[in-house]
Formats: C-alpha cells, structure tokens, sequence
C-alpha cells in the first residue's frame, strides 16, 4: 500500500482548489457537519429548482480527505434531481463501506467511474479505516441538508 | 548526552514493525509505553498473590494490601509528599481533578465566586470545573497567554482578586510543552487566599516533582503516561484539604460505619477510594516509579531538554515547520506541537504513520488552546525515556515525504 494510493492527484487537486466555496442567499437546504475527533467542520448549502439542486456552496476546513471530498461531491450532485442524488449517496457508501466486499460495494471501476466522476479516488481511503469519516463528513452533512428540506416540505 | 541507550530495550514494543517499519513511537503524552519491569511485576501479582485489599484475613489479602500500600508509598517518596496516606489512588488525573472540583468546590463555591484556570489547559481541568460553576454559580476566569507561549503572569495581579477561591493550572501544557513557573503562580494564589490545584500529569514524568515545593494545595497525575499501566492515577492533597474534603463517591472500603441514616469516613486517603479498586494497576504504578526513579528524574528531565533541543534544531531546517511553544529549553518539556505549511495535522499523521512513526494530530483535548494558537488542529511530537535522537532524524525524514507528496516548497 502506498501513500500515493491514497493521495491521488485528484484529490490534492481538490484540496487545493476547491471547487464551489462560498455561501448562498437564502438557501434551500443548508447543513452543518463536524468531526468532532479530528476537528474536520463543513457548512454545506443547496439551491433547488424544483427537485433539481442547481448550486451548491461549501465552507470549512479540515483534512484533504474530508474537503476534497466535500468538494468533489458539490460537483458531482450540482444540476442533478434529488432522485439522481440518492443514487450517488448510495453509491458513495457502498464505495467507502470496509464491511463489504469489493463486488458487494459496486466496486466496478465502469460503473463507479460513471455515477461518481473524480469521486472515485477517494477508494484508497479504504485501505486508511481511521480516515473513512473524514470522506464519509461531507456526505452526512448532505444527508442532514436533505433531510432537513424535506422536513421543511412537511411542515 | 546522557546515555539512555540501554533503556530502548526495556520495551518489547519497541521492537514492532509498523507497515514494515520500524516503530517510531513519538505519541507518549497521550499515552507512555510499558517497560518489561511493569508489565513483570503486574503479571506477577495475578499468577502469585492476587486477592481484593483491606479485606480477607487470610495470606493473599495480606500480601496483595502489602504490595498495593508499598506502591502508594513509592509514589508518595516520588512526589516527596509529607505521607503516604496524602496520595489517594484514582482512575487519573481526569478523575482527581473531578474529586476536587465536586469533593471541595460544591461545598466551597457559591455565586459571585470565581474558579480560576489558564488558557493552557486540557479538558480534564477545564470540563469538571464548568461543571461546578453551572451547579454553584461561581464564574471562570482563565489566565491568558502571552506571544512567547508561556502563561501571562504579568496579568495576575490583575486577574487574581478576592473573589477568586480556587486556582487550577496546569504544570506542563500537553500542546506547547511549557512548563509554568508553578511555584511562583502558586504562591500568589494562595496569597490571595485561593485553593490551588496543578495538573501534572505530563510534569510528572518529564521532571522532578517535589510538592512540598510547589506550593500547592492537590496535584493530579494519571499513571499511565508515566510508563504505568491505564486505569490508575493519583491525587496529592494536603493533610487539611484532604480531611475537609467530601468523599466523591460512596461505597465499600472507604466507610467506618454505615447506620441507615447515614455513615462515616475511612481514615484519609481511603475514603476517597470507594469500591475495589484497581490493585493490579496501583502495583504496577509502583514498579513504574521505580523504574523511573532508577534511570533519575534529574535525568530524565536532561535527556528530555536534549532530544527537544535536537528536535526543535532539526525541525527549524525545514522551512515549512512553525513550532507553537517556547523556544527557551528550560521553560519546556518533550512535547512539541507544530504545523507543516497548510498540509492538514491529520494528513500528516496518516504519512507518517505509513513510515513507521506515531504521532498525534489534532486539539489534543486542549480545544481553547488550539484556538488561541489559531489552528484548528496542529501535528504534536512527544518524547519519552525511550526515545533517541534517531527517532528525531526518521520524523524529519518522515515530514520530507510528507513535503513530496504535498508539495510543500
């Protein structure tokens, strides 16, 4: 196992620039995340067109596992339906669950390289347990900012 | 250069390979290693005389409360303490600040007093002492710190009124590796007429203690970052904090007489160790303290000021390195926090680890701390007895690597 497995080019290049930062007047969705052992922090906001997310804004800081992560996700659920969004949700848990077995998480390259993009990458971090959660913080923050909308519906 | 060789091999650990690399174990302020005359002795008490203390009226009991009062005494010579029946086995250190902060601020505090700590200090000095201000009402005032890493005394003065009835402080910050001078803020607190409490769980197995000269009223220590095992630690009390003092937890050994209605105390210290408590553990703390105690802790604190002294030179040769801590090698202690350009603590952390080197990234439990240094988390080195100047070069090396796959200028 080498580092360079882990620290792929794509993922430096995330971490170094990340794509949609900022904020958001009046967000649709918003949430926040932390990963309170390492201090990882992320504010996550969602415009939505109808079931659409149309942008996406990220602050926080942290490790350049949990915010290229974070990162590449805003790219890959930015203009896609909520629907389509669940499929990368599920998708990316599968990818990062160390439980399953390589075939069980959807482990093929094709298909993973098709609904995830850059997202792919960060399949190193399997071989690094103890960095799961940093990969793993963006999309629970997503989850939260999801759910939350989704409660506003209802109410 | 002290020789301290021979006492690598004390330690079977040592002797693991990490990701096929020799350990390089540079995390001892989180938590020491054992060596073998701990882990000997332990082992000993459970193949050859274990039994519960101060209980059966039979040989094992005899000899098991034999070995676990001679450790009590071992740590009580090691801290110089007037008696033995002045140290209480704890958990920790996170447990005897709880037993102070609850044992004596909930009877002693009220609103419109202040608990005074310092920006230095580990949640375990901090989080107890926020939990008695919320039940009594008392304030906390925290002792800032000045641009040199060292606690602001000039602001004592200041700080330090009437109103202030209890002073806690660390004597060896776990993040910057500064070392206060205890003594002299401890003075000025009791002056004031304020309880004074160290936290030396790092001080304690970096240099000598001697606590007939800190002036403090209790010190707190945990066991197993001085080479003991975990689940055993002590509080240090004087004779009159520790009779006034209510026990913090009730139960078997530690009453003369229970009626319904209520019951009295054991003698001091054992009203304050309620339960069985971790016999194994104390006995071993004894061994550690012997050990410590035949290497010297005058030695030990030179070797220590040595290997920083090499680290801090060594890591000045990489540009990207920016040390939180003092420079002057006589305020401090083996721990050093630092940042590795922007590449995140943890980042470094995973890099080294591939290469065989431990260290801990993070806030350390020290979260205002960290904020005042401006960062959310920072890389920290410690040393033990253990460690060697060897450690040193292979973390340089290690933070090399780090510099390549980051691209660290």
């Amino acid at each position: 196992m080498s580092i360079e497995e882990l620290y792929r080019d794509v993922i430096l290049d995330h971490n170094r620039n990340p794509r949609n930062r900022g904020t958001l007047d009046h967000p649709d969705a918003h949430a926040e995340g932390n990963n309170p052992l390492c201090g990882d922090e992320l504010s996550l906001e969602l415009r939505l067109d109808g079931d659409r997310v149309t942008e996406v804004a990220i602050q926080g800081q942290g490790c350049s596992i949990s915010q290229s992560s974070a990162s590449m996700m805003s790219q890959a659920i930015k203009g896609k339906t909520l629907e389509e969004i669940e499929a990368v949700i599920a998708t990316f848990k599968a990818m990062m669950d160390i439980q399953a077995s390589p075939s069980q998480a959807g482990l093929d390259p094709d298909r993973l390289g098709a609904v995830l993009g850059d997202l792919e990458a960060l399949q190193g971090v399997r071989k690094f347990p103890v960095r799961i959660k940093c990969a793993n913080l963006a999309w629970t923050t997503l989850e939260e900012a999801l759910r939350s909308r989704k409660g506003e519906v209802k109410s | 250069m002290t020789d301290f060789s021979h006492v690598r091999q004390d330690f079977p650990v040592l002797k693991r390979q990490i990701h096929g690399r020799p350990l390089v174990f540079l995390d001892s302020a989180a938590s020491s290693q054992k060596p073998t005359q701990v882990l000997d002795v332990m082992d000993a008490v459970y193949r050859t005389y274990y039994a519960n203390v101060h209980r059966g009226a039979y040989l094992l009991s005899e000899e098991s409360t034999t070995a676990y009062e001679d450790a009590r005494g071992k740590v009580a010579r090691f801290i110089n303490a007037g008696s033995r029946s002045e140290v209480v086995f704890t958990r920790g250190a996170t447990t005897a600040l709880n037993m102070v902060a609850f044992g004596w601020g909930m009877d002693h505090l009220s609103a419109g007093d202040k608990i005074m700590l310092t920006m230095m200090e580990h949640h375990a000095n901090v989080v107890p002492w926020q939990l008695v201000a919320r039940r009594t009402g008392a304030e906390l005032v925290y002792l800032p710190m000045d641009a040199d890493y060292q606690l602001d005394i000039s602001r004592l003065p200041d700080l330090l009124d009437e109103r202030v009835k209890v002073v806690s402080f660390t004597g060896m910050s776990n993040v910057t590796g500064t070392m206060p001078p205890v003594a002299e803020i401890a003075r000025m607190a009791r002056d004031q007429g304020a309880l004074v409490g160290v936290d030396v769980a790092q001080l304690i197995t970096h240099a000598p203690i001697d606590v007939q000269k800190l002036e403090a009223d209790f010190v707190a220590f945990s066991g197993h970052k001085m080479l003991g095992p975990t689940g055993i630690g002590g509080l240090w009390g004087r004779p009159s904090l520790l009779e006034e003092m209510e026990p913090f937890e009730g139960g078997g050994e530690m009453i003369s007489d229970v009626q319904l209605e209520g019951s009295t105390w054991a003698p001091v210290p054992h009203k304050f160790e309620a339960g069985t408590p971790p016999i194994v553990e104390a006995i071993g703390l004894g061994a550690a303290v012997d050990y410590l105690e035949k290497i010297g802790m005058e030695s030990v604190r030179r070797h220590g000021q040595e290997l920083t002294g090499y680290a801090l030179n060594r890591l000045s040769e990489l540009p990207a390195v920016r040390v939180f801590g003092p420079a002057d090698l006589t305020a401090r202690g083996g721990v050093i926090s630092f940042a590795l350009g922007d590449v995140h603590p943890h980042d470094v952390a995973t890099i080294l680890d591939q290469e065989g080197i431990a260290v801990r990234a993070g806030h350390h439990c020290a979260k205002p701390l960290t904020r005042a240094l401006g960062v959310p988390a920072t890389v920290r080195v410690s040393f033990q007895v253990y460690n060697t100047r060897d450690d040193v070069d292979a973390l340089v090396v290690g933070l090399q690597r780090v510099q390549e796959v980051f691209r660290v200028d």
